[in-house]
């Protein structure tokens, strides 16, 4: 996801261009093979050119590296439009000569083919446009186009070859898209010119729901992830979703933050939550869930952190309001920005989409906690085992981060702890179970620590005071039935 | 190179990169066709673009030895060495009588 932080490579020796796509980085471990062709094959409408251009885009934005898109489809007027609708400026990077999209129109005039020919005009304009803006970065999209012009497939093949091999000796990282072909990866067969690496993207429609996939078929000397990932083309470009963690080595910091409430550091051995663990407050409707939420977040913010909470349920206006009665100012905290709410209601068709969206966020803010409020239409998408998968990956990938998580789970009001709480018990380092019970006409709001890794947390029961002054636990009666 | 003139009703181009042997054969073979099809109607212009490589961008040309007619329009390109010359004639759709 995030290229910054990216898992070195155990095994040194190929170099990677990284591609600052989200999440393609971490599976890649690194990037793409720095200075070989990477083919890029897929059906269409797979998000075969965004991917390409982004990968330039980043590239010159934020490595350095000039780049080169050759389009033997789509016009750079075109290109550049629909671009921009997907919020990439590719004007301000052609200005600057970060970026150059030169068109080979194969369309341009009616063409006819006798005897034998090279395609020494297009690497006279690929090194002219390599030339111009010392590009480090070629795409080539689509070549398909170019087997769909030619009919000398002989003379073709060898002219590919040596493009190939002509771009290796420059040192160019280059992107070939090529279209799916049935039974083989591409039509053509480009998978045997380009044997470095070969990504295949796929686009689906699943119950009318849009799903995209991306998998790395072969990285001829890198360890690379092996599944089939989703990825989403959303504002912020392409981000690979999952969010692996080929490696179960996330730190484990020994520093602990506080949950906002006094009395509860005091239940988890005085302190709080270790930093960069996974807390779940659970309970019914009422019993203060979103509260003991706010009320970590507010801390956080006081700890100078910078906290992301995902309201799913209420509108920032509506929880700010409801905090503000408990003496939890969030509103200043928004004002001041240490503090970023995001109130969106989740449905489920849209879930992938939004999960998407959440780790676009959070990639860009990189804050220090996170509170989500409630996860649970997340764990209950009982059809969509893909969505539960990626949501544990999404907490696995922030603890990787040293991120803080609470999560907040509403359980039945039938009280037995639900198949949510289960699931997702084994992700979890703490759990705070809430509450309610009826002491004469009075309803009783009760908090116990369910677990805290790594920490002697109390066992007992104690009662959560929410008033105008706040949060606060206090003791229950001794002998008193809890 | 011969340049390119107004009145000449067909006027064509030949894009070439370095003086190859298929660039020799397709030279040969167009000359031919024209002093055999078009006697004194045409102009053709020979661009080597490993000297002028700006010219690769005008006339699309992405495959070498192209010839590319400019007149009569619609524009028509020929790929390859013109070695098949039946193919060039119909190519460029030169009919016998004009």
């Amino acid at each position: 996801m995030s290229f910054e932080n990216k898992v070195p490579d155990p095994r040194p020796g190929i170099e990677k261009a990284p591609t600052g796509i989200a999440g393609l980085d971490d599976i890649t471990h690194g990037g793409l093979p720095a200075g070989r062709p990477t083919l890029v094959c897929g059906g269409p409408g797979c998000g075969k050119t965004v991917l390409a251009m982004e990968f330039l885009v980043r590239g010159a934005q934020r490595f350095g590296e000039p780049g080169l898109f050759v389009s033997f489809d789509e016009s750079p007027r075109g290109l550049v439009e629909n671009f921009r609708s997907a919020g990439f400026d590719l004007d301000a990077l052609i200005e600057a000569k970060r970026l150059k999209i030169t068109h080979i129109d194969l369309s341009h005039g009616e063409v006819v083919e006798t005897g034998d020919f090279t395609l020494e005009g297009l690497f006279i304009r690929l090194d002219y446009g390599i030339r111009e803006i010392g590009a480090r970065r070629v795409v080539l999209d689509s070549m398909e186009t170019v087997f769909a012009t030619l009919a000398n497939t002989d003379s073709l093949r060898a002219e590919i070859g040596r493009l190939f091999h002509w771009l290796r000796d420059k040192g160019i990282t280059a992107v070939v898209t090529a279209e799916k072909g049935a039974g083989e990866l591409t039509r053509h067969g480009f998978e045997e010119y380009i044997s470095d690496c070969v990504l295949v993207l796929d686009h689906r429609i699943d119950q009318q729901i849009s799903k995209r996939r991306l998998r790395i078929v072969k990285y001829r000397g890198s360890l690379h992830g092996k599944d089939e990932y989703p990825f989403l083309i959303g504002e912020a470009g392409v981000s690979v979703l999952p969010l692996t963690s080929l490696l179960l080595d996330h730190q484990a910091s020994g520093e602990r933050v506080s949950t906002g409430v006094g009395g509860l550091d005091e239940m988890l051995a005085g302190q709080g939550y270790f930093r960069g663990t996974t807390i779940l407050v659970s309970g019914k409707a009422g019993t203060g869930k979103s509260s003991l939420a706010a009320a970590f977040a507010a801390a956080a913010c006081a700890r100078k952190e910078h906290c992301l909470y995902f309201a799913f349920e209420e509108s920032s206006a509506q929880l700010a309001r409801n905090m503000r009665s408990l003496s939890i100012d969030l509103e200043s905290w928004l004002k001041e920005g240490s503090l970023t709410l995001r109130a969106t209601r989740p449905t489920f068709l849209g879930l992938e989409e939004h999960l998407a969206a959440m780790i676009q966020l959070i990639d860009t803010l990189k804050p220090a906690c996170v509170v989500m409020d409630p996860v649970t239409n997340f764990l209950g998408a009982g059809d969509q085992p893909e969505i539960k998968a990626m949501f544990m990956r999404l907490i696995d990938y922030l603890k990787s981060r040293q991120i803080t998580l609470l999560l907040v789970a509403l359980t039945t009001i039938f009280g037995k702890p639900d198949e949510t709480e289960e699931k997702i018990s084994s992700l979890v380092d703490t759990w705070i179970a809430l509450d309610m019970e009826m002491v004469g006409h009075a309803r009783r709001r009760q908090i116990y620590i369910v677990k805290s890794r790594g920490m002697e947390h109390s066992q007992e029961t104690r009662e959560l005071v929410m008033s105008s002054d706040g949060l606060s636990l206090r003791g229950l009666p001794l002998g008193e039935p809890s | 190179m011969t340049g390119d003139t107004p009145d000449k009703k067909w006027i064509l181009r030949l894009y070439i990169a370095g003086i190859t042997p298929a660039a020799e054969r397709a030279l040969t073979n167009i000359k031919t066709i024209c002093a055999l099809h078009l006697k004194d109607q045409y102009s053709l212009q020979v661009i080597d673009l490993l000297e002028s490589p700006a010219f690769a961008e005008g006339d699309q040309i992405f495959a070498v030895p192209t010839l590319v007619r400019q007149l009569p329009k619609p524009l028509r390109k020929i790929i390859g060495d013109l070695s098949n010359t039946e193919k060039v004639v119909v190519g460029l759709d030169i009919r016998t009588g004009t």
